[in-house]
């Protein structure tokens, strides 16, 4: 008998309300193992998957010969270009990526064939076997060249273009204010989730094929597939696998399609592993970026004007980089009141990796920029970095750089105040371990010297720009038991967890089902992406819920008749507030009851030519205080403390709160001092976790949490909002900011490298 | 597969197949292995020979058995023998990695970055090498001969490294960009013999093998007040880091960049003389 073990996310539940630090019901699977991750699917007769790659970033293919490969024993399938069934490209925005590379490949890493073979090793061997010949083309790897360079795809080198006008633009042809100008640079950060990816395909009686798969988004990747398969999207099936952390890099196709692609041709189960270096090639990164800044204020720090260039490299395909520029271009200038701004915002195509999205989604690069600035805006006018802040926080009523009048809760100067106020608890520690260099012993306590800032971000929660958000949900009530259906992916932020909240809050029982989440039966519940579940899938659900509710207490109150508004829904029974009534909830539903519906959140407008319009339908600001030590001499760095204050609406479980902001710092930590994907020429020198670096348990301080604001949203479920991006907006921001408060020096560009410190001097070659 | 349980057996199963490879810990190989660089045929797995394992002095030499792990190495009586060992061993990897990986298997692999190596070369170790053919001793840099390259014979297992006792300080400092778990950009080993009046340094990271601060050590060998033990001056701090650090033979890669490497080891140097022996005036940046 064939086991797929793919949903373990099924299955029951103890949950209690909202608000509560419910334990997540696959916590104690996840710490001892027993979790069944993608990687972790096995089929009878399964076949493994493998994929040949382009080690060129940019080639024209003469010749692909498959022959040598298909003759070597054990290999069932190898398949190229022209064995795609359906529409050979792909994309989340555009439709610009190939399935298989046809006669041109564009970054290095590119998939060119696929094979299935009855061992990994024969698949390595048969890949090995392939021959392909390419004409390697001069690739274009420098973003601010991609504009005039002769086009490397059909649809052009511009990917999208923001050139956002807002309010007077004449606002600082005067005398008399303060400016201040900077240029700053981003590099490329990957997701680093440690589940790489991994998938299985079954080919079904039908003719169609099941997918289990590791995704943020089943039905996207559902309607993309069967198109490249050609088959009506009825007969690809997928559902969600075990998620090893996703963070964005899960939303584009990876081996999706070849997979299916494979079991179809083979008649076979087929999965198939990324390594860790293919991961690395498999799925886009976070764009790096170059940004120029012009800020001009009044003598007593008010702003009147920001003036901005923002360049993303999106590498070789669109992914969802119209998106990330549109996000890096809106909150441009941070959570403040800017009348005038002019912010040229573009995102170009070149022979680099891919990039797309990553938790954060445009507001990470421009927030480490916006807050740069805000402290050089300081040091010009003398004023203190925090006051500044305070004086242009942005608050309800205000507008936005896109004209957008903020009609939301945003408690920019709460958040600032309360994380500037909190008091720290980092003291001087005598052990070496503590100092920067860790376990390298390299400081004693008189090489080293602290510095401390506060930076503030924010960024729009959900889809914008007049998309149609949804999220299907349905709750079914049958001899008392709860399930409920929804096809949000849960990647680690703890859906599962909610929904059982969800149910006790408004059903009144202590225990859930979670039906398998799959593309069949059950429309689609949108990305987990955009810190939009809590609100959208957590609305649908909700809402599904309310309306079994109202067909329980209705049905008790016709058969007991007592009016509605007397019936409650307390610990699995109906009762009545009299005292009158108590029925037992299996008994009320033996005649099962069940509600479908699908939730949208309020409609959003596209931006016009100048970059206007209401696009955005929520927002979440952050703020984080960042404590370092640095030894300048060797450049090295250690956070000592990171405190922070979050707008979440409301905390709706305390612990998965505190993991979200722990685990978001974590990644703002990485990405200011160690996490780069290198890239030369247009190939990823540290594709492995020996190179690629994350911040170990000696790199991540203690996330202090000053406050979480709890001001209702208004429209928001339960006037939550989502919380998982804004934790490694500013935190980033921050920690480089108190890199340049220990040093003096500019650190224009992150990741800080310990040669940016330790030889700054000799790289300007002017004096500090 | 062979699971040898004493060093003969080890030896003989090599003697059978002198392409066998060697497994101790794996740390290195299954990186290898994975990353699909390795074919492995026969493998002789020797983590379970106790002749290999643990250490033992004789006199003022200390005999590191070749499968001694790195957590082996936290025991304090190890550390008082061979400070710069213990330290070595403690910036490796996770605990995890050093709960099995051994010095053998560092010295076997010869990489620029194995932390072992700048120890080894300052403390002038010598390697035990046996086979079936009988047994063999080479000084460090015969052993290490390249990037990844080492003397190993078909067939031959290091059984130990000796090192001195040498009763005066010794530092073991490693730089990387991250505070833990990282592979060195650059490293530094200085130890001391008070008896044999000499100041010795071994250098990680900055050639394609490890190397000896030669000229370094000859100029504070000489400045060093051996008898009144006065601390050297900023001046001689100074220019013993200069010297360390003309040593280097660096290299830019994605890890660091040669003027990085050659910056760091000069900081380092002076650190660890100063860690050593104090020093009298002001440091000089
Ligand atoms: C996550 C991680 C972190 C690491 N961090 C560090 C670090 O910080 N510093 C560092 O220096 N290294 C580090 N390493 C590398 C590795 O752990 C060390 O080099 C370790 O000493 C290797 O020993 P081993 O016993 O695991 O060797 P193995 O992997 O078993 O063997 C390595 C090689 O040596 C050969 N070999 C082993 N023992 C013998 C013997 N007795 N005689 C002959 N040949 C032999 C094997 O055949 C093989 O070719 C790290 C590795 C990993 C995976």
């Amino acid at each position: 008998m064939s086991e797929v073990r793919a949903t373990q996310t099924r299955g029951r539940t103890r949950p209690s309300g909202i608000g509560e630090s419910v334990r997540r019901p696959d916590a104690i699977p996840k710490v001892t193992g027993a979790f069944a991750f993608s990687s972790d699917l096995r089929h009878d007769r399964m076949l493994w998957g493998g994929t040949l790659r382009s080690p060129h970033p940019s080639a024209r293919i003469s010749s692909i010969d498959v022959g040598p490969a298909v003759a070597v024993t054990g290999v069932h399938a190898v398949l190229t270009h022209s064995d795609v069934p359906g529409r050979a490209t792909f994309g989340l925005e555009h439709l610009d990526q190939s399935v298989l590379a046809g006669d041109v490949v564009r970054y290095a890493g590119e998939p060119v064939a696929i094979v299935a073979a009855d061992h990994p090793d024969t698949v390595r061997r048969a890949l090995d076997a392939i021959q392909v010949e390419y004409e390697v083309t001069e690739p274009l790897v420098d973003p601010s060249r991609a504009e005039t360079a002769t086009p490397i795809h059909p649809d052009g080198n511009l990917i999208r273009r923001i050139h956002l006008r807002h309010g007077d633009p004449s606002a600082a042809d005067r005398e008399g204010l303060v400016t201040v100008e900077g240029t700053y640079e981003v590099g490329m950060q990957d997701q680093a989730f440690l589940g790489p990816e991994s998938g299985l395909a079954v080919p079904a009686a039908d003719g169609g094929v099941d997918l289990f798969i590791a995704t943020q988004w089943l039905h996207v990747d559902r309607d993309q597939v069967a198109d490249c398969l050609g088959m009506d999207p009825d007969l690809v099936r997928l559902t969600l696998a075990g998620v090893g952390g996703a963070f964005g890099a899960r939303e584009d196709l990876s081996l999706h399609v070849h997979l299916c692609m494979l079991a179809l041709y083979t008649g076979r189960p087929v999965k198939m592993v990324y390594s860790r270096h293919e991961s690395f090639h498999g799925h886009v990164h976070r764009h790096p970026a170059r940004m120029w800044y012009r800020h001009h204020a009044e003598p007593d720090g008010t702003l009147v004007r920001v003036e901005a260039r923002l360049l993303l490299d999106g590498g070789a395909y669109a992914s969802s980089s119209g998106a990330v520029i549109a996000n890096a271009t809106c909150f441009a200038a941070g959570p403040y009141r800017v009348p005038s701004a002019d912010v040229d915002g573009v995102v170009v195509r070149t022979n680099n990796p891919p990039c797309g999205a990553m938790r954060g989604f445009g507001a990470v690069q421009t927030c480490m920029a916006h807050e740069a600035q805000m402290d050089r805006l300081a040091t010009a006018l003398d004023m203190d970095p925090i006051d500044l802040r305070l004086k242009n926080a942005l608050a309800p009523g205000d507008r936005l750089l896109t004209g957008q009048v903020l009609t939301g809760t945003l408690p920019v100067a709460e958040v600032i105040r309360t994380c500037a106020e909190h008091p720290s608890a980092a003291v001087r520690s005598d052990e070496p371990m503590t100092r920067p260099g860790g376990a390298g012993r390299t400081a004693d306590a008189d090489h080293v010297v602290r510095g401390e800032a506060l930076a503030v971000g924010f960024k729009n929660l959900m889809f914008s720009e007049g998309f149609d958000d949804s999220s299907a949900a349905r709750c079914e009530l049958r001899d008392g038991v709860v399930t409920i259906t929804c096809a949000c992916a849960e990647v680690g932020q703890g859906f599962v967890t909610l929904i059982g909240q969800i149910t006790s809050e408004v059903l009144g029982v202590d225990e859930v089902v979670l039906a398998p989440v799959e593309t069949t039966g059950i429309g689609s519940a949108g990305s987990t992406s955009a810190s939009r579940q809590s609100w959208m899938s957590g609305g649908a659900v909700q809402k599904a819920c309310e309306e079994v509710r109202a067909a329980v207490v209705a049905r008790v109150a016709v058969t007991h008749d007592v009016p509605v508004d007397d019936l409650v829904l307390v610990e699995g029974r109906v009762e009545s507030l009299s005292g009158s009534v108590s029925v037992d909830l299996a008994e009320a539903t033996a005649e099962p009851l069940s509600a479908d519906v699908v939730y949208r959140h309020a409609p959003t407008s596209p931006l016009d030519h100048d970059g206007q319009g209401d696009a955005h339908v929520s927002f979440a600001v952050s703020a984080h205080r960042a404590i370092v030590d640095v030894d300048p001499d060797l450049g090295l760095v250690r956070v000592v403390e990171l405190t922070t204050s979050q707008d979440v609406g409301r905390v709706l479980n305390p612990v998965q709160a505190v993991g979200q902001l722990e685990g978001g710092a974590a990644q703002g930590v990485g990405l200011a001092v160690m996490e780069e994907v290198l890239v030369d020429g247009g190939r990823i020198r540290n594709a492995s976790f020996t190179d690629y670096l994350v911040p170990t348990a000696l790199d991540m301080p203690p996330v202090e949490i000053a406050a979480l604001i709890e001001q209702p949203e208004p429209g928001a479920p339960f006037g939550a909002k989502g919380i998982g991006e804004p934790p490694c907006i500013s935190s980033t921001a921050a920690v480089v900011g108190a890199l340049r408060h220990a040093t003096g020096l500019e650190l224009a560009r992150v990741p800080v490298r310990p040669a940016d410190i330790a030889l700054a001097e000799a790289q300007a070659g002017v004096d500090r | 597969m062979t699971i040898a349980l004493t060093l003969d057996d080890a030896c003989a199963a090599l003697a059978a197949d002198p392409t066998a490879t060697v497994l101790a810990g794996g740390t290195d190989l299954m990186v290898q292995v994975n990353r699909g660089d390795h074919s492995i045929g026969n493998v002789v797995a020797i983590d379970r020979v106790p002749e290999l394992r643990g250490w033992t002095r004789e006199g003022d030499v200390l005999r590191i058995g070749a499968g001694m792990t790195y957590a082996d190495m936290a025991d304090p009586g190890f550390g008082a023998l061979a400070p710069a060992l213990g330290q070595a061993a403690r910036t490796v990897g996770s605990p995890q990695i050093r709960a099995t990986g051994t010095i053998g298997g560092n010295l076997a692999t010869a990489s620029p970055a194995g932390d072992m190596l700048p120890v080894l070369v300052a403390l002038d170790a010598v390697v035990e090498l046996r086979s079936s053919d009988g047994e063999r001793h080479l000084p460090l840099d015969e052993f290490v001969v390249g990037v990844k390259a080492n003397a190993l014979s078909a067939g031959e297992l290091i059984v130990a490294v000796r090192v001195p006792v040498l009763h005066g300080p010794q530092e073991f400092m490693k730089v990387g960009p991250r505070n833990a778990m990282v592979i060195s950009v650059a490293s530094l080993a200085l130890v001391v013999d008070p008896f044999g009046r000499t100041v010795r340094v071994g250098l990680g990271s900055v050639a394609p093998v490890p190397l000896r601060a030669t000229e370094a050590e000859v100029m504070i060998g000489g400045r060093i007040d051996w008898e009144g033990g006065r601390p050297p001056t900023a001046g001689d701090v100074d220019r013993f880091g200069q010297l360390v650090a003309d040593a280097a033979r660096p290299i830019d890669d994605h890890r660091g960049t040669a003027a990085y490497r050659r910056h760091v080891v000069g900081v380092m140097a002076r650190r660890a003389l100063v860690r050593a022996f104090g020093m009298v005036g002001e440091e000089a940046a």
